[in-house]
């Protein structure tokens, strides 16, 4: 019974008091943007972003100083190459986090999706035919589980497991054995290296645009205090991702780049530009008042669930385009790789709070880790998972402190 | 007044036990043999005592996990726990001046059983003083805690020759195996200690409302601390069983997914995870029903790679005649083709079975 009335809720859009800007210390011009800049106080969706960005690049300048290559542009493009299955699933269990659930069948789902995809191929079908039934597969089988989630009240942990257990359980029915894919296109996709190396030129085109696109950005926002650090912050990032690509001729990626982070793009216009993304929103905040507010809550529940499916499926698209081979023991505890991904990231997971890039973010860097491991070559791979735990707890207990702070 | 026999329909152990013996009967019906138990050098020997000795772990992992999930929270780590374990006893043995003396496996047990209540404390510290949602604060030992156990074993399987230790896993009390023993003297001893103290009222009430029960003068934060620490200790015993049972500890193997059997066998028993309820008794059917489960698919000629989607299949069904409201639509339907329906029949959706101490206002009150 909170009754209590309170400030506004704590968000990225949350209005700064009209008279920010014309405070007194906002004298010239180059005044008030340091004033900006000193006042500024993240919203509690962006420290933890802001944090994960911080310890991203922190991890990549240390791997720089410790080991010969480990920034150079090709390695820190491979992050997402190796890594292209788990940023599609990590976008799929953003949706179901957000609104308080968890999905708990995504790691098998990869699975079902390599043999779905290994095994039509193997019958005859067409490639474009296989990726039809086997994305139909994953969406179909998260679509049952957010129905039996929503019809019949079980929990998402339960159901979700049953779905785990019933993926990987489809999957030696299908067969015991690892089937090889030799298709011609699924081979293309997974090893045509795309050239996206950048000229000089091109690449000052680029960080002129963004420069442009930022001022705008800056312009179009009332108030300069809350939009001029993440403009900044936007500004760098975007500079040095165009250095790195400007500074190897030679730098090439695969499609299943392309496709994850097209995954990426879609999905944040699904949650901030449509009515379904603010209900996934609206649900992780307070189921109870979504409904009351005449939000479509059933619809949006058993959505995620399907949508988690859908990326489950393109994850376990991509990761037979890695692994080029269906196998029923294919990502084992895949699942726990992603749901960390986007602790790191940054999403409550308690729901309605955090953001797609975060997830992003997470995944590069749960795989900078696997890159210091194997750079190292004396460390034990067993560290992987211990560093993973370690900082899982770091965030979980930042989100801990940030929520008892803003309610 | 509820008749009996709508009482006994309506109670949460009917399900599972039908099933149960629904399972039974297949196992027999396919292989008469299955429910033969003979002796045998001083022994029981027969596929219902391998059901008994090989639920073991899942039992007492399951026990420990029922009172955390009355209190409303979740224990995702111990099967990382019971790996733990393993690995420390085994090392601590491969280690010692005498690898096969009694001592020394007392000992190991002794190291192994405080690491995982050490354990435990953490994750309880997390819970109840920081306040972290439990499913959360699990997950940390969950993902880093197998690292931890091959930190131990330095990534080996570590093997120990050491008769004493195995007796745990394989040995025979009485014609009875020990490990079997073990878990249901724990299990009786924990039943008592909650149901004939006001300790479970206590643990459901914390389930319930948290912050009401420590108004209300009950020490909330040590209760929620306390019942995670005991299901680090089960998940240690559990562990050393596993561990005794292949005389070696495999960092990677060990109580691999146990977490989500034992949760399974405790919702499958009728506690409910929203927390404020539970069922011992429950829990002790749900992990018989997981364990002969395993055991009947490799028994009907099905081969156990399949296990999994009969597990699913088996999940889903007790699930979903569990919903409140699936109840709810099978009552209407009973209702409808029965004669003189009372006026007043019981609320839809309460679930709490008969015999439980918690009145059904408080538990319908704990799943808001």
């Amino acid at each position: 019974m909170s009754t209590q009335t309170r400030p506004a809720p704590g968000g990225a859009t949350t209005p700064a008091p009209r008279t920010a800007p014309s405070t007194p210390a906002a004298g010239s011009r180059p005044g008030r943007w340091w004033h900006a800049l000193r006042t500024y106080r993240p919203s509690a969706q962006l420290v933890p972003l802001l944090a994960t960005l911080a310890l991203f690049l922190g991890m990549l300048q240390v791997g720089g100083l410790r080991y010969e290559g480990f920034t150079s542009s090709q390695v820190i493009l491979n992050l997402l190459t190796d890594n292209a299955f788990l940023v599609v699933l990590a976008v799929g269990m953003t949706f179901v986090i957000l609104t308080g659930g968890i999905d708990l069948s995504v790691g098998s789902v990869v699975a079902l999706s390599t043999m779905v995809a290994a095994w039509t191929l193997q019958d005859g079908w067409s490639p474009y035919a296989a990726i039809a039934a086997t994305l139909t597969v994953g969406t179909v089988l998260g679509l049952l589980t957010g129905l039996v989630i929503h019809h019949f009240d079980v929990q998402p942990f339960i159901a979700t497991l049953a779905g785990m257990f019933l993926a990987r359980g489809l999957c030696y029915l299908i067969s015991v054995e690892s089937i090889p894919i030799r298709d011609d296109t699924f081979f293309f996709l997974a090893s045509e290296p795309i050239p996206i190396a950048l000229a000089p030129w091109q690449g000052g085109v680029v960080i002129g645009l963004l420069g442009l696109g930022m001022l705008a950005a800056l312009v179009r926002r009332r108030s300069l205090r809350s939009a001029l650090v993440p403009v900044l912050v936007g500004l760098g990032v975007g500079m040095w991702v165009t250095l790195l690509l400007m500074g190897d001729p030679a730098l090439t990626t695969t499609y299943s780049v392309v496709i994850a982070l097209a995954t990426v793009a879609v999905a944040v216009l699904v949650l901030h530009r449509t009515r379904f993304g603010r209900t996934v929103y609206a649900i992780g905040g307070s189921e109870a008042s979504a409904l009351l507010m005449g939000l479509r809550v059933g619809l949006v529940k058993v959505g995620v669930y399907a949508v988690s499916g859908f990326c489950a499926s393109l994850g376990g698209l991509l990761f037979a385009f890695y692994m080029l081979s269906g196998y029923s023991l294919h990502a084992v505890g895949m699942e726990l790789d992603a749901i960390a991904a986007v602790v790191i990231g940054g999403t409550l997971l308690a729901g309605g709070r955090g953001l797609v890039v975060g997830s992003l973010l997470g995944v590069l860097v749960l795989g900078t880790i696997q890159t210091f491991i194997s750079f190292d070559g004396t460390l034990s791979s067993w560290w992987t998972k211990i560093v993973i735990g370690a900082l899982v707890l770091v965030f979980v207990v930042m989100q801990r402190v940030l929520t008892r702070r803003q309610p | 007044m509820r008749s009996a026999s709508s009482r006994v329909l309506s109670s949460t152990l009917l399900w599972p036990l039908l099933v149960l013996l629904g399972l039974l009967v297949v196992n027999v019906a396919a292989n008469p043999g299955f429910i033969e138990v003979r002796v045998q050098d001083g022994r029981l020997f027969g596929s219902l005592v391998d059901i008994v000795r090989n639920g073991a772990p899942v039992l007492l992992i399951a026990l420990g996990m029922t009172l955390v999930i009355a209190t409303r929270g979740i224990d995702l780590s111990v099967g990382a726990v019971a790996a733990i374990g393993g690995a420390v006893a085994c090392v601590h043995m491969v280690s010692a001046p005498d690898e096969s003396a009694l001592g020394t496996a007392i000992v190991a047990c002794g190291l192994a059983l405080a690491t995982c209540v050490a354990l435990g404390l953490w994750n309880g510290f997390l819970v109840s003083v920081l306040g972290i949602q439990p499913i959360i604060a699990t997950l940390v030992l969950l993902v880093a805690g197998r690292g931890l156990a091959m930190l131990v074993t330095d990534g080996q399987i570590t093997t120990v020759n050491n008769e004493s230790f195995r007796t745990i896993g394989v040995g025979f009390v009485l014609g009875l195996p020990v490990a079997a023993l073990v878990a249901w003297a724990v299990f009786a001893l924990t039943a008592l200690l909650v149901r004939r103290t006001a300790l479970g009222m206590l643990v459901e009430a914390v389930g319930i409302n948290p912050e009401a029960s420590r108004l209300a003068g009950v020490r909330a934060v040590t209760i929620r601390w306390t019942v995670y620490v005991f299901s680090g200790f089960c998940a240690g015993l559990a562990g050393l069983m596993i561990a005794a049972n292949t005389s070696a500890a495999d960092a990677n193997n060990a109580g691999l997914w146990i977490e989500l059997d034992a949760i399974l066998a405790v919702v499958i028993g009728g506690t409910s995870l929203a927390g404020g309820r539970f069922s011992l008794a429950g829990t002790f059917v749900g992990a018989l029903l997981i364990t002969t489960l395993a055991a009947t698919i490799p028994n009907i000629g099905i081969p156990s790679e399949t296990n999994y989607l009969f597990k699913a299949v088996v999940v889903i069904v007790v699930c979903l005649l569990q919903s409140p409201k699936a109840r709810a639509v099978l009552r209407r339907r009973r209702t409808a083709s029965a004669t003189p329906a009372p006026p007043e029949g019981p609320p839809a959706g309460d679930p709490a079975p008969a015999g439980e101490s918690s009145a059904p206002t408080l538990a319908k009150a704990g799943t808001r």
